[in-house]
């Protein structure tokens, strides 16, 4: 499906979505708490089959967090991004990991570096940084005064 | 913060293989379950070469950050400058000149021999050959001499920038890649008979690591790990970039699933880039080898995206921009890291030994998967 196409199916889905105009791909801001809902339909409508997460990461926007879901349909070839808006103090959302296996490692990334907690990962540990690091890297508030180089 | 030695408590032996392993070709380090000799979990640990790249990125400005990348796939660099650089330039909406497109694919290709050319000797030292090693090399040495010339740089070539590529190609360029072609062509022969004719390489490699076409969805596999396995993933023509919808390649694909069958895409994908190489090789435009661009780069506010298909698989550059001359976010999807997440799906119930085979067919480079 082309963009406006997929935009005028999910419409059909679910009312009160909210599109993000000016981008390459169709990008929706959805809820946490209806995500998990919604990225179950994702994978199972026959018509959207996004069977393929390319791309899982989150952007500290300062005021919050946005998490980043890049899907992709190998039968369709058709491509959506989810965008899900998250408190900073309580950075939490559902899990995927059990939906697209390769978020296994994915969410633990955005946990390790960013501090996203996803609830019901079955081993949300750090990756990257030794268990004891303290902070998250890739928040813009993140200071490390003997490791960090700024230009 | 490690599991501790030994055995667990349904007397299982837990063994670690890394950070320091030949076989890991880097530092990477694995914590592995066995009963017996049968393979019950493993647990990849990754960090050791940890550099925050995506961070140090935030502070770069566009024309700089494409240094860093080089050093995530150290043996596909060209291929992840050309990913950063589209990235770039799909934000500036910049017109690249016909002379950049056709060096930047045969660079693209070459780096992907080089690639596969390492990867195929070291594959075969690890499961117990060693003279493979030193054919791959020897052909693999000659691309490395020319792309010296043009580039300066053996391994880190920082060469493809946004607008264009750094400098014109070196007098030489065009008679180094054909003789390279000439030999190449007269030795591949000796590959198969070496080592894919081979019975013993054939019996260590067949049903070894398989992973079905739908797991290899679910995981995220891509590249000839993907395509090893029936799916076709293959950026350069799902999604062309630059000039390869007007190329005549073929997209290699298997359907085993196994790590013969992600040895024989490799295998034939050095054969597809040779066409392609010898497709350009003669038909090089004349012509800018970079476009204008403004001295300071400064992207719009928005997200861009671009995927290209690397030696392992399709490398995402995704860009976040607040329209300044740094990115706000970057983020780099690497097929290594994808590929990675599988092994343990892969080995489960397999043997120990044949972890090697495995892990060699998945072609993990560390610095791509830690970043």
């Amino acid at each position: 499906m082309t963009k406006d196409e997929l935009k005028i199916k999910f419409e059909s889905l679910q009312e009160g979505l909210s599109f993000e105009e000016g981008t390459e791909w169709l990008t929706i801001n959805v809820d946490p708490e209806g995500f998990r809902n919604f990225a179950l339909v994702l994978r199972n409508n026959n018509e959207l089959h996004f069977d393929y997460l390319f791309c899982l990461t989150a952007v500290d926007w300062k005021t919050h967090l946005s998490v980043v879901y890049h899907f992709s349909s190998t039968v369709f070839r058709h491509e959506v991004v989810i965008k899900v808006k998250i408190e900073k103090a309580n950075p939490i959302v559902d899990t995927v990991c059990d939906i697209w296996r390769t978020a296994e490692f994915h969410e633990r990334e955005a946990y390790d570096l960013l501090g996203v907690e996803f609830v019901g990962h079955p081993d949300l540990r750090r990756l990257f940084l030794t268990p004891d690091h303290e902070g998250f890297p890739l928040r813009k508030d993140y200071e490390d005064p003997i490791n960090m180089i700024k230009l | 913060m490690l599991e501790e030695l030994g055995t667990n408590d349904q007397g299982d032996m837990i063994i670690n293989i890394g950070p320091q392993h030949p076989s890991t070709h880097g530092v990477l380090h694995l914590v592995i379950t066995l009963n017996g000799e049968t393979i019950k979990k493993v647990e990849p640990h990754l960090g050791y070469i940890h550099r925050s790249i995506e961070k140090m990125c935030e502070s770069l400005s566009y024309r700089q950050f494409i240094y860093v990348t080089s050093r995530m796939d150290y043996l596909s660099s060209h291929i992840n400058n050309h990913g950063c650089a589209l990235c770039v330039e799909k934000g500036l909406q910049i017109e690249i000149p016909a002379r950049a497109q056709v060096i930047r694919v045969l660079m693209d290709e070459l780096t992907r021999l080089a690639s596969h050319l390492l990867w195929w000797g070291a594959l075969a030292m690890d499961l117990g050959a060693f003279t493979p090693f030193f054919y791959s090399f020897r052909e693999r040495e000659m691309i490395n001499e020319l792309m010296e010339d043009t580039c300066g740089a053996r391994l880190t070539m920082n060469y493809i920038v946004p607008g264009g590529v750094m400098m014109d190609l070196h007098p030489d360029f065009q008679r180094k890649v054909k003789e390279f072609l000439r030999l190449f062509k007269s030795k591949i022969h000796e590959y198969d008979d070496l080592v894919t004719g081979n019975i013993i390489f054939q019996n260590r490699t067949k049903g070894v690591g398989y992973i079905s076409r739908e797991d290899a969805i679910s995981y995220g596999c891509t590249g000839p790990t993907g395509r090893g396995s029936g799916l076709s993933c293959d950026i350069r023509k799902l999604y062309p970039y630059e000039i390869y919808d007007q190329l005549q390649f073929d997209e290699v694909i298997e359907t085993g699933g196994d790590s013969w069958a992600r040895y024989k895409v490799r295998v034939g994908e050095m054969v597809q880039s040779m066409r392609i190489i010898e497709q350009l090789i003669d038909n090089i435009p004349e012509g800018e080898f970079q476009a204008k661009t403004k001295a300071v780069l400064k992207l719009p506010k928005g997200d861009f995206y671009t995927r290209v298909e690397t030696a392992r698989g399709e490398l995402g550059v995704y860009i976040v921009s607040e329209g300044g001359s740094t990115p706000y976010r970057i983020k780099f999807r690497s097929p290594g890291f994808s590929n990675l997440s599988a092994l343990d799906h892969m080995s489960r119930g397999g043997k120990i030994g044949d972890l090697m085979a495995t892990m060699g067919t998945l072609d993990l480079v560390i610095p791509d998967i830690d970043r």
